[in-house]
């Protein structure tokens, strides 16, 4: 902390000194937080923040909209414009929308395709990258490296078609297809995200390991990839909400009907729905609730996994 | 291919670190090679195999006249000929095109200035960055039947007084696409939002400090540090929005399916149809080898004509 006080401001050092002679705070990284707060010493300002409370408001209004309509009967919703609060709690939108939409089956199908997905994402990707980033001189690690850089620019409707085609071929029109697909199309922007990361960490701690005679492989689990772990964290989160609310995949790669899942679910339903928004909301929000519980309580990680992805 | 240049790589390697003892270093990469090889390759393999191979089939069947099943011929390039006099690819493109301009101006703009406002010294600063990051993790599709709701029912008894929007604005051909737009900017902000705030969190409070001391008003500390200090982000900001919005599909999907009639029917949504459902297999793909390469030519004269704009600051 003391090495970093040049570096910053005068007020930053003096902070930086104030807290070390405190030293009955709490954990360093709440200190840390707390010193960035006080070095801000601008005043509120109240202008922004009625300006940021506003405009949230267009992106909870969706949501409070979803949660109103679920819970209200059919007459109760005809007779209003849908924001009113309902009359009566009407819960049992919530089961018939789990029956007919054969929830329990979809949430089952979107978790294994996404916690697989990530898994297999995690174990492998970092892997590839791994090998490119040390070996990023040699004109083969390099060649792959731009090719999968160039795929990025590759729309998904060229491949669209013939990939159908491929995986019926293959029997891989189902769940386990998907979870490859996603592995195997993740991998331009991992090895991405990734190699920039694996560059900066030194390899002298790999040599240490390699004189005791660990192998590449072994180097790799054992050293490296514990290290990936911010990496590995930002590279899961966007798996994850890839996996788990994309639509145009599992719609044209799957053909079982008991393949389906979350969004796909709802997309079919959606005709017999037609008439019927109360029961369809609850469907919706049952759809969307389990990425929204788990960022609610993972926010904060969440958000800055994302951040550290886009400054790479 | 890799098998046959390994044994000679490793083999070099091993005699340099004969020959001289600062090669001893080298010899162990030259040992690891191989695993380095064997990390690579099969995913490379499977990489071409379900990426590169479905877009080379593809442009290979876009000189024939295959449906999709059954028999084929070579047709040459009559595909490519009746797209250019086919009103309704011409439709989509028109479409597409004009939501996806909207949509990356209006997102990049109201994006900038949420994380402008996220960035200055607010009440609850993170908990309205969690707030604002929420439609990131929901699903289009499913945001999409809430709006669908919204526009079709509830904006019609909001604001009865508003023409396009008292009877229901996504049955309105000319205007459909508005609504479009405003799912569409209301799902990608969130994300922007969050790339912008990791932009401006990089820019050092001295350089304001100095700016204010100057006399620079909020307008000149914008136009002079801020958005010359974030133009990466800006340039990146803006080409990965338009090429995102140019393949726009489950936002279409939820709110219109395409109409009304193929009024706000987009690319691939066109390519879907027709690939899938119309038995124009190798039409479509034909379509598709052309939005590759509109796509490609978008994002490089984007990418030029904003990283000049970058340079001149």
């Amino acid at each position: 902390m003391t090495t970093a006080a040049p570096t910053t401001t005068s007020t930053a050092a003096m902070i930086a000194l104030d807290d070390e002679i405190d030293t009955t705070e709490g954990p360093a990284a709440r200190r840390r937080r707390r010193r960035a707060e006080q070095l801000d010493t601008r005043k509120i300002n109240w202008w922004a923040t009625a300006l940021i409370a506003v405009c949230s408001l267009t992106v909870l209004i969706p949501l409070y909209l979803a949660v109103v309509v679920s819970l209200k009967t059919p007459d109760d919703l005809a007779s209003g414009t849908g924001f009113e609060l309902p009359t009566t709690w009407d819960w049992a939108n919530f089961g018939e929308a789990w029956e007919r939409t054969n929830f329990p089956q979809a949430i089952a199908n979107t978790a294994f395709i996404t916690v697989g997905a990530v898994v297999l994402t995690l174990l492998s990707n970092s892997v590839v990258s791994y090998a490119i980033a040390r070996n990023i001189h040699r004109p083969f690690f390099k060649g792959v490296f731009f090719y999968l850089l160039a795929a990025l620019f590759i729309p998904f409707p060229i491949i669209m078609l013939p990939l159908v085609k491929q995986t019926s071929l293959l029997g891989l029109d189902n769940q386990t297809g998907l979870i490859i697909l996603y592995t195997v199309f993740g991998l331009s922007l991992n090895v991405f995200i990734y190699t920039a990361y694996i560059r900066s960490i030194p390899i002298e701690l790999e040599e240490a390991a390699r004189v005791d005679g660990a192998s590449t492989w072994r180097v790799f689990w054992s050293v490296i990839f514990p290290l990936l772990a911010p990496m590995n964290a930002t590279v899961g989160i966007l798996t994850c909400v890839w996996a788990w609310n994309d639509f145009i995949l599992p719609l044209v790669v799957l053909s079982d009907p008991a393949a389906r899942t979350l969004p796909l679910a709802q997309y079919i339903f959606q005709g017999q729905f037609n008439t019927d928004y109360t029961v369809a909301f609850a469907s919706y929000l049952m759809a969307m609730a389990p990425l929204l519980l788990i960022y609610v309580f993972a926010q904060r990680w969440v958000i800055s996994g994302v951040m550290r992805g886009s400054i790479k | 291919m890799a098998t046959t240049t390994l044994p000679d790589v490793a083999g070099r390697a091993s005699r340099k670190g004969v020959d001289d003892g600062a090669g001893k270093r080298r010899s162990a990469l030259g040992r690891a090679l191989p695993a380095y090889y064997w990390m690579v390759v099969p995913a490379i393999v499977l990489f071409a195999f379900f990426h590169t191979l479905p877009v080379l089939v593809g442009v290979f069947f876009s000189f024939t006249n295959y449906a999709g099943y059954g028999a084929w011929d070579f047709i040459g390039i009559s595909n490519y000929v009746n797209l250019f006099q086919d009103d309704r690819a011409l439709r989509a493109y028109g479409f597409s095109f004009g939501f996806a301009i909207a949509a990356t101006i209006l997102t990049n703009v109201i994006a900038l200035l949420i994380a402008l406002g996220l960035n200055a010294k607010i009440v609850a600063r993170n908990t309205f960055r969690g707030v604002y990051f929420v439609p990131y993790v929901l699903a289009i599709l499913v945001v999409g039947y809430v709006f669908q709701f919204f526009f079709s029912n509830s904006l019609p008894k909001l604001l009865p007084s508003i023409p396009v929007l008292a009877d229901n604005i996504l049955s309105n051909p000319d205007w459909a696409w508005v609504a479009i737009v405003v799912l569409a900017v209301w799902q990608a902000a969130a994300f922007s939002i969050i790339i912008y705030l990791a932009g401006l969190q990089t820019i050092p409070a001295e350089l304001y400090e100095a700016a204010s001391l100057d006399g620079a008003g909020a307008l000149q500390q914008f136009s002079r540090i801020t958005f010359p200090l974030i133009s990466a982000f800006f340039t990146i900001n803006m080409v990965l929005s338009l090429k995102g919005f140019l393949q726009v599909f489950d936002h279409v999907v939820a709110l219109t399916n395409g109409g009304p009639g193929t009024a706000t029917e987009s690319i691939t949504l066109l390519i879907y149809r027709g690939g899938f459902q119309g038995g124009e297999f190798a039409y479509q793909t034909a379509n598709a080898v052309i939005f590759v390469i509109v796509i490609t030519v978008v994002s490089l004269l984007q990418f030029r004509v904003l990283q000049r704009r970058e340079a001149d600051f």
